[in-house]
């Protein structure tokens, strides 16, 4: 059984005028961390909403742990955890009360699912009776997701959950999801993030509602049609531009401290072609090479074809 | 029902903890019941009198004097030029200018007649018309003190008078604090009941902690429930209070049975959290929330007869009055208070004030359930 399958699931917003999620389908499987990797707007978090029951789709079906999520919601909201991109707990209670309450109105108790928050709770123990307001924004984010699994779910949902988080958090927090996977529970997780997209074991990308592309971080990027090279010259801006205007440039983004470029047709001597025209243009310290697309190179590539 | 008592542990916990909202519930009230019932106070007193005496006689003297030591009047200036008054009446020193005519006592004597002039400044209705009442029947008493002086007295007076004895029931002494101290202990819990449970569901939908608790088994009901009881209880507490402040302040002791406002109130209470409710539906921020509540604050305030009476306003205002909740407990409230009326007297406005709750509740759980 598949822990979530959503087929053709459509919302809209404003009576219909804006098109949030558009004909989404996929499935997660028992066990598996599926990310939802898109900028945002793209309907990531409509599509959360609407797997755990807080939005009623316009039109698809969709089952969360074979349940339906218009019919069976009651059912649903007793057997998944969702953690929401905004951080949802009381501030005015401390640490180990927000914890006993989602334990105890999940008919619960801390003692009885420990071992499974254990790695993460020992974390933010020492806070305990801090209330939730004054913690770090690492420490609320440990503690979310203590709450979250405090009533065992079967599937767990995490909406952005390392959007303005520290680099080093945002690591911690996908080694606890990976610790978390092998407990058996699966993981339906957004993010703006692609770097954190090879984490995952499927991806999703969305963009404009569309589901564009299912499958594993490797297998999408293999899709990368083509060749792409990293150039770097010692006048980066006015490499782009250049770039940007010769013929053969199919597209060219910056990316960190090179140019990503695809040419319009794989030829033999496009590099050749290229570094005199470049040399021409006056560039100096001109390196190209070949590289291997990533997540982000194949997002571009396929939303600019989605966007003609 | 376990969720349920675990969702008051959690309310009571987070009211316990907000200093400011333990103020507003508990001191809140002592405040205003100690500072209000001094400051909304309609006893027109310190009416500034200006004197403008062409007279100068015996008679004009001891017609001011006799104004002036009535304690309702302040001396705001005497002499022999209307003008002069004029100008303290235009700079606000005066209120009111008795102006008495050349020869005032003199024909008062010979002719048996004479006349005075006020000029009243009419900027505060309520004083002037106060004021001028007060002088006239003060100028009425002296006139009568003069004609028993002079007139021979007959065996039968001439003219057949009728004679007007006053008895003030419920409120022999007119005590103003006795009518509006049990009003605005009405009003300050309506402010109350109106506001925190409104704010309270608004604040959880405003910082997304209502999305945490939709995911969770806890039905809509259990929440709402969870609401309305801590304030319910606050709601019991701040009247306690009140009435506590009554007693020991102002010395005011219920004629009627305590039980009976207490029962009244637990109904009110209900009604005036239903009303709450129905604008937490409406509400997506606690600044929408507290703007939507004020507009229905005040207007309850003003048609609930707490500070004027609900008879002398236009009909379409009585209607308004009937519909609103407040000016039911306002009625019951002066009524066992003062009067000491019992369940029989009031059966109407509990009447009214069911079916008043069970409009606003139902239509805040319909409309609550349409926006989630």
């Amino acid at each position: 059984m598949s822990a979530i399958t959503l087929d053709n699931i459509t919302k809209t917003y404003n009576k219909g005028s804006v098109l949030a999620v558009d004909k989404a389908t996929f499935e997660v499987a028992e066990g598996e961390t599926f990310g939802l990797i898109g900028p945002d707007g793209a309907g990531k978090t409509s599509i959360f909403r609407v797997l755990t029951t807080l939005l009623l789709p316009d039109g698809g079906n969709a089952t969360v742990a074979g349940l339906d999520v218009v019919k069976d919601y009651q059912a649903i909201r007793n057997c998944i955890g969702y953690m929401p991109g905004r951080f949802s707990l009381y501030q005015d209670l401390t640490v180990e009360e927000n914890l006993r309450f989602f334990a105890t109105i999940f008919n619960t108790s801390i003692e009885e699912n420990y071992a499974l928050i254990k790695d993460i709770y020992v974390q933010i123990e020492p806070f305990k009776k801090r209330r939730a307001g004054k913690l770090s924004g690492g420490m609320k984010q440990k503690l979310a997701l203590c709450c979250a699994l405090i009533h065992k779910p079967v599937v767990l949902f995490l909406d952005e959950p390392t959007t303005g988080v520290d680099a080093v958090s945002r690591v911690e927090f996908w080694d606890m999801l990976k610790r978390l996977k092998s407990q058996g529970i699966s993981i339906l997780v957004s993010t703006p993030y692609m770097d954190e997209a090879a984490l995952c074991d499927r991806i999703a990308l969305i963009e404009g509602g569309k589901i564009l592309s299912i499958d594993s971080p490797a297998n999408t990027v293999k899709k990368y049609p083509g060749k792409l090279y990293a150039v770097k010259s010692s006048n980066m801006h006015l490499l782009l531009q250049d770039l940007r205007n010769y013929e053969g440039t199919h597209s060219c983004f910056t990316f960190g401290d090179s140019m990503h470029l695809s040419f319009k047709q794989e030829a033999e001597d496009n590099i050749s072609k290229l570094t005199a025209y470049l040399t021409s243009k006056g560039h100096q310290q001109l390196e190209i090479n070949e590289i291997d697309a990533g997540i982000e190179d194949y997002f571009i590539r396929i939303t600019e074809k989605a966007n003609g | 029902m376990r969720p349920l008592r675990f969702l008051l542990q959690k309310e009571f916990r987070q009211i316990l903890r907000s200093k400011s909202l333990i103020f507003t519930i508990i001191f809140g009230p002592i405040i205003q019941l100690i500072i209000l019932p001094l400051a909304a106070n309609y006893t027109v007193k310190n009416i500034n009198l200006a004197v403008v005496d062409h007279d100068h006689s015996t008679y004009s003297k001891k017609l001011v004097e006799k104004i002036y030591s009535s304690g309702y009047f302040l001396r705001a200036g005497y002499g022999d030029s209307y003008n002069a008054a004029a100008d303290l009446i235009a700079h606000d020193k005066a209120d009111i200018i008795l102006e008495i005519p050349q020869n005032f006592e003199d024909n008062l004597v010979r002719e048996n007649k004479q006349q005075v002039y006020l000029a009243v400044n009419a900027i505060n209705g309520t004083k002037a018309g106060v004021g001028s009442g007060y002088l006239g029947a003060i100028i009425a008493d002296f006139n009568n003190d003069v004609r028993l002086q002079w007139i021979t007295p007959q065996r039968f007076t001439q003219a057949p008078t009728i004679d007007i004895v006053n008895a003030n029931w419920y409120n022999p002494y007119l005590s103003y604090f006795m009518f509006m101290v049990p009003g605005l202990m009405v009003s300050l819990l309506t402010g109350i009941g109106a506001f925190s449970a409104s704010l309270n569901i608004v604040r959880e939908k405003e910082i997304g902690t209502i999305e945490q608790i939709n995911v969770t088994p806890i039905k809509k009901w259990q929440f709402i429930v969870g609401k309305l009881i801590p304030y319910w209880f606050m709601g019991m507490i701040v009247f306690t209070v009140g009435l506590a402040v009554s007693r020991f302040m102002y010395g005011i002791i219920p004629v009627g049975n305590v039980g009976l406002l207490y029962g009244f109130l637990s109904v009110y209470l209900l009604t005036l959290l239903g009303v709450g409710l129905l604008i937490s539906t409406f509400a997506e921020t606690q600044q929408q929330a507290v703007s939507v509540a004020f507009f229905f604050v005040i207007i309850f305030n003003f048609i609930s007869g707490v500070f004027t009476p609900i008879d002398s306003m236009p009909g379409w205002g009585q209607a308004l009055a009937y519909i609103s909740p407040m000016s039911h407990f306002a009625s019951v409230m002066r009524m066992v208070v003062l009067k000491g009326s019992t369940f029989h007297d009031i059966q109407s406005h509990f009447i009214a004030i069911i079916i008043l709750g069970v409009i606003f509740n139902t239509w805040a759980v319909i409309n609550y359930r349409k926006t989630t």
